[in-house]
């Protein structure tokens, strides 16, 4: 079967949001993202415009995974991170557990702070989503209740 | 693996559309965003080479509406079919959570959905799946065209486990979204079994 869903409480969310917030002025950024590694986006803070964060987050989860795979042919087990330097804008990507961690920076800020700043607030992060992941585990085999009620007249209300 | 956002009240799902090079994957879900209303997709993003044959994957996210107060969001990808793209294949079915099988119903394209299938089931295993468990549903596509072997047979070559079959012209929608709302139940349905 397919993985267990991941689940997020409200209060997990809210926590992680304020680390990005905090992480964003402190890597002096444009935005902050936290992505699952395979695309999903879980949160940002900053300047979005008019960027499309969906498929920013399934580019960036792709990238990752391609970079990944170049590390185990040249024998590293993984890189880390990912850095791509525009001629104004840049995008720093760590590697958190199941995330990615994504710094959109550009000429206020420098690769070298953004990478001291964010691999402080990666701890922080890491353990709000281990924390996530324990109760996601725990809520599925205590309290199914929520998805067990989603009857077949719901499903099928999606595509009338 | 459906990620659930009880803050923003979303319910996000990865389906990938499989199968063998040019069997029209692509095509699919070209053909489901054209068809949706601007506000239910994002962008239908195609990693592609210079003569449009996928490269790396497409992608377009798709809101169909909410459950219970929950947005439901299924994020479509396409693999790249031919066989030396296999790397990429596997990566694209990291955290998949339901499957699309197109298979291109030509009769001289036959050994390749039997390979495309092999292979399919094989990367599947390689990221700790079963094509028995996990939501999975079969499209014999191109049935407009002059030389399709006969469904029976394609059934009989191509069937795993009893899945839904559905005939596709995804070129003109045919089947297409009979196909999408096939796997989406599958993986809503998994999901309400917790």
């Amino acid at each position: 079967m397919a993985d267990t869903p991941f689940i997020l409480q409200e209060h997990q969310f809210e926590r992680l949001k304020s680390v990005l917030a905090r992480l964003c002025v402190e890597c002096a950024a444009r935005v902050v993202f936290l992505i699952d590694r395979d695309g999903q986006p879980i949160a940002f803070h900053g300047e979005i415009g008019d960027m499309d964060t969906t498929s920013f987050s399934s580019l960036a989860a792709g990238n990752v995974a391609a970079t990944s795979s170049m590390a185990k042919l040249i024998g590293e087990d993984v890189f880390p991170c990912v850095v791509h330097e525009g001629e104004h804008e840049s995008i720093y990507i760590s590697i958190i557990g199941r995330s990615l961690l994504v710094v959109v920076f550009d000429e206020r800020s420098t690769l070298s702070l953004v990478k001291i700043r964010s691999k402080r607030g990666s701890f922080e992060v890491a353990n709000i989503l281990d924390e996530a992941k324990t109760d996601s585990d725990n809520f599925r085999v205590n309290q199914n209740s929520f998805f067990s009620e989603i009857t077949d007249e719901d499903i099928d209300s999606l595509f009338s | 693996m459906t990620f659930i956002n009880y803050a923003s009240r979303e319910i996000n799902c990865k389906i990938v559309y499989y199968g063998p090079g040019l069997c029209g994957k692509t095509t699919n879900l070209q053909y489901i965003y054209d068809s949706t209303a601007p506000q239910a997709k994002g962008k239908l993003i195609s990693l592609a080479t210079e003569t449009d044959r996928t490269l790396f994957f497409d992608f377009m996210p798709l809101e169909l509406g909410t459950v219970r107060g929950f947005k439901t969001r299924f994020h479509l990808y396409t693999v790249p079919g031919q066989v030396y793209y296999d790397a990429s294949r596997k990566l694209i079915l990291k955290g998949v959570d339901g499957v699309v099988f197109v298979a291109d119903s030509q009769e001289e394209r036959m050994d390749a959905n039997i390979e495309s299938l092999y292979n399919l089931e094989e990367n599947l295993g390689s990221q700790g799946y079963n094509l028995a468990e996990i939501p999975y549903v079969l499209q014999l596509n191109k049935r407009d065209l002059p030389n399709v072997t006969p469904i029976e047979e394609l059934s009989q070559e191509l069937l795993k486990k009893g899945e839904p079959v559905f005939e596709a012209v995804a070129t003109n929608g045919t089947g297409v979204f009979d196909t999408l709302k096939a796997v989406a139940k599958q993986v809503l349905t998994e999901l309400r079994k917790g």
